[in-house]
């Protein structure tokens, strides 16, 4: 509640007032990655000049870039060791990176950004997030240099830069991992059990029962951090009634949540509350905490719809559950009579970096040299490939099929590539306003607690926001 | 716990020796004045003038009047939370006072093991709100929990997604968290009562029982008034418990001030509206605590009269 303060002896009180300030700008940048982030700072800062790299924008950096993304298993080993190679490659400069936690990095990046304190490359999901940046000309112009270096842009998913772009503009460049939402199942219950994996909805909704009557859940959900919920409704929405309603929401256009779709999709949605077809307790679990994944390898739950990052977690916690092939995957089920392609999918399109137009040229240099090199080498895919991700980039299915899990990237490669649309997550593609009462009210949806009805005015109260 | 509690302030060097022989000490309250007023009142006024602006927390501010202010008190959401944190401050001080008084009682008399029980209940204190919630979060799983560990069907609840049960495990928790804190108060209260009081009741014939009421609860009046005036401007800003126990869930039952100040100002970026929370906050704060004062009647009143 307080911070703690030491008790200086009377003669070093200066000395230790200024560590109390370095400890409490160290907090504020939020070096909650520990070892590797401090060890990180203080290489730099025995470098002499670069003593600021950590703030990033500032002018005396020459050579020097920083770099802020997201701390954690797999993706903080591989982006480490990517500015790595860049280092080593690149004597003359340099970039040094801070790793945060997911949710922590969101309201760390927003701080300070807004205090001219955030890094020269800022990573982050896209969308509406990104353009709260380009509205408050945080970030820089990618377009031109992305026509000059088309080699670049050719290597890429072209999916991935709908969500990078802002008024026609390209204002980050896609990195990383596709990401779609599947659907995941157990396949030791369903042999137990004797049912097969579901094609269309009424299969889901004809299985719930079988599953609930051998005391075990459907679905698996962890309910509380809301995005979890938010994946059912936008699938459902898109195989009903294609990505033309969310395209409307996302123009802005008055009224555009009251399609009858979306109400059909909202009572669909609680027909399936109310057939039990979750958890039970849903709304208390978290998808931090990873029990969503742990109900669906521990058979206590049949199938779950999550990100296709979930594989690894399964196989990182789930013992031999995946080796054993327990885990079954596949694309989320058509509506019978919907208008949405079924080939459709929705997720993370990508990861996203940009440049802080606050950065000096020199950092900004050193970041574009870092896009067009290091982030495209066959290190970088093979990372990825390795931690079970599917690398953004065209033509790494060719390395697919050398990794222990290639029947599972395989099918999320095809999956990615074959999407006639692949839509970003609802909360990222709408302004931090619109989706934070997006959350609000798939929560309480889930709850039971508004009506589709009221869902729906709820949210075109917000439209545009 | 209360956000405008002046921080700790270090001593300034004494500068010469022997000081406090001159008749005013006014200049003692500088140091905890100059930090209270760095760290509590200029950033109150910046939230004030923010609640008076739109802003994103990190595009330009711009001051748009009432704007925030009408939107604000148009919301919905605003009234349920208000709701909602004064069902968990009524709750938790009819759970915790006279739980505390007892306990308070208890372990004010000198005997050996006491102190030993002493130090057993004030451990929860030692925890930090966060590692309490995930604690009992973990033990709550209605999957994972208590429950299916001890083959207990009775304790598998859906206790953090049941409304009415999350409401009641919030109160339990924060309960369980700050009991040893306010016993603490009360014992030191309890100390206080001079021994003679309870020796003449003893020789008027007065039991156990009847000493607490005539004696030990009327003794501990004041006590009772601070500990309550902690207890309920604490629970305005209970923020870190409820957030990472419930997230204000399900839905948004457990939504506090606070929480909903926060999901407001960083998640949604309206930080007008936060700030007019906030204000709020405050507000309701400064005239929970004036009245409780004023319950406590004349500061001057003696409560030894006649001893």
């Amino acid at each position: 509640m307080t911070i703690p303060s030491p008790r200086p002896t009377r003669r070093s009180s200066t000395e230790i007032t200024v560590n109390n300030r370095n400890i409490s700008r160290r907090n504020f940048l939020g070096l909650t990655a520990g070892a590797a982030g401090a060890a990180a700072l203080s290489a730099c800062g025995s470098s002499g000049p670069s003593d600021k790299a950590g703030t990033g924008t500032g002018a005396a950096a020459t050579g020097t870039a920083s770099y802020w993304s997201l701390s954690g298993p797999p993706g903080e080993a591989i982006r480490k060791a990517a500015i790595e190679r860049f280092n080593a490659a690149n004597p003359s400069t340099k970039i040094s990176p801070l790793f945060f936690q997911n949710d922590a990095y969101k309201q760390k990046i927003k701080t300070a950004l807004g205090a001219g304190e955030g890094p020269t490359m800022i990573w982050g999901w896209g969308g509406g997030g990104l353009k709260s940046y380009v509205e408050a000309n945080q970030v820089e112009d990618l377009t031109d240099w992305f026509s000059q270096n088309a080699a670049v842009k050719d290597k890429i998913f072209p999916g991935a830069f709908g969500a990078a772009t802002v008024g026609g503009k390209i204002y980050a460049m896609p990195i990383e991992t596709v990401q779609p939402i599947v659907l995941f199942y157990n396949k030791k219950v369903f042999e137990k059990v004797g049912v097969e994996p579901p094609k269309t909805w009424d299969d889901i909704m004809a299985l719930v029962p079988k599953f609930n009557a051998k005391k075990i859940a459907p679905f698996s959900l962890g309910g509380q951090s809301r995005w979890t919920n938010m994946m059912w409704l936008e699938l459902l929405l898109d195989r009903s009634a294609g990505p033309e309603v969310f395209n409307k929401v996302f123009a802005g256009e008055k009224d555009a949540w009251s399609d009858p779709a979306v109400l059909d999709m909202l009572t669909k949605i609680q027909d399936l509350i109310k057939a039990d077809g979750f958890v039970k307790g849903f709304s208390s679990i978290t998808a931090d905490s990873n029990a969503d994944q742990a109900l669906l390898y521990t058979g206590k739950a049949a199938m779950m719809v999550h990100g296709s990052w979930s594989y690894g977690i399964q196989q990182a916690q789930g013992g031999n559950f995946v080796k054993d092939g327990g885990l079954g995957f596949q694309n989320f089920p058509a509506v019978t009579g919907g208008k949405g392609d079924p080939s459709n999918q929705v997720g993370n399109p990508g990861q996203y970096l940009s440049i802080s137009s606050k950065a000096t040229p020199e950092a900004k240099d050193i970041a574009k040299k870092f896009f067009s090199t290091t982030l495209l080498d066959n290190d970088e895919i093979n990372g990825w490939i390795k931690s079970g991700g599917v690398p953004i980039i065209k033509g790494s299915d060719a390395q697919l099929s050398s990794s222990p899990d290639a029947e599972y990237l395989k099918f999320i490669y095809d999956l990615s590539s074959n999407a006639k649309v692949f839509a970003q997550s609802w909360d990222q593609a709408l302004s931090p306003t619109a989706a934070d009462t997006l959350l609000d009210n798939i929560a309480k949806l889930f709850q039971l607690q508004v009506t589709p009805q009221q869902w729906v005015d709820n949210m075109n109260g917000v439209i545009g926001k | 716990m209360t956000t405008i509690a002046p921080p700790a302030v270090r001593k300034p060097e004494a500068t010469t020796a022997g000081g406090g022989r001159s008749g005013s000490v006014s200049w003692m309250a500088l140091p905890a004045l100059l930090m209270f007023l760095a760290f509590g009142v200029i950033p109150l006024l910046g939230v004030l003038a923010l609640s008076f602006a739109t802003w994103d927390g990190i595009g330009e501010i711009r001051f748009t009047g009432l704007d925030s202010w009408k939107a604000e008190l148009k919301d919905p959401d605003l009234l349920h939370s208000i709701w909602v944190t004064f069902e968990i401050m009524a709750l938790s001080w009819l759970v915790q006072t006279p739980l505390s008084i007892m306990l308070g009682v208890f372990i004010a008399s000198h005997k050996r093991y006491r102190g030993v029980l002493a130090v057993l209940y004030f451990i929860p204190l030692l925890l930090s709100a966060a590692a309490i919630s995930i604690t009992y979060k973990a033990l709550l799983d209605p999957n994972f929990g208590l429950g299916s560990g001890l083959g207990i069907e009775a304790l598998n609840q859906d206790w953090l997604g049941d409304s009415t049960l999350a409401m009641g495990v919030l109160v339990f928790v924060v309960s369980w968290q700050f009991i040893p804190f306010h016993s603490l108060i009360y014992q030191g209260g309890v100390r206080q009562i001079p021994a003679s009081l309870y020796e003449a009741s003893q020789i008027d014939g007065a039991g156990r029982v009847r000493q607490f009421f005539s004696i030990t609860l009327p003794q501990l009046k004041y006590t009772i008034i601070t500990s309550s005036t902690l207890m309920v401007v604490g629970s305005l800003t209970f923020f870190d418990l409820i957030y990472v126990l419930t997230a204000g869930g399900p839905g948004d039952s457990t939504r506090a001030l606070a929480l909903e100040m926060y999901q407001t100002g960083f998640q949604a970026n309206l930080m007008g509206p936060a700030s007019v929370i906030a204000v709020i906050l405050v507000v309701v704060g400064l005239i929970l605590a004036q009245l409780l004062r004023r319950l406590g009647g004349r500061g001057d009143e003696s409560q030894l009269e006649g001893m």
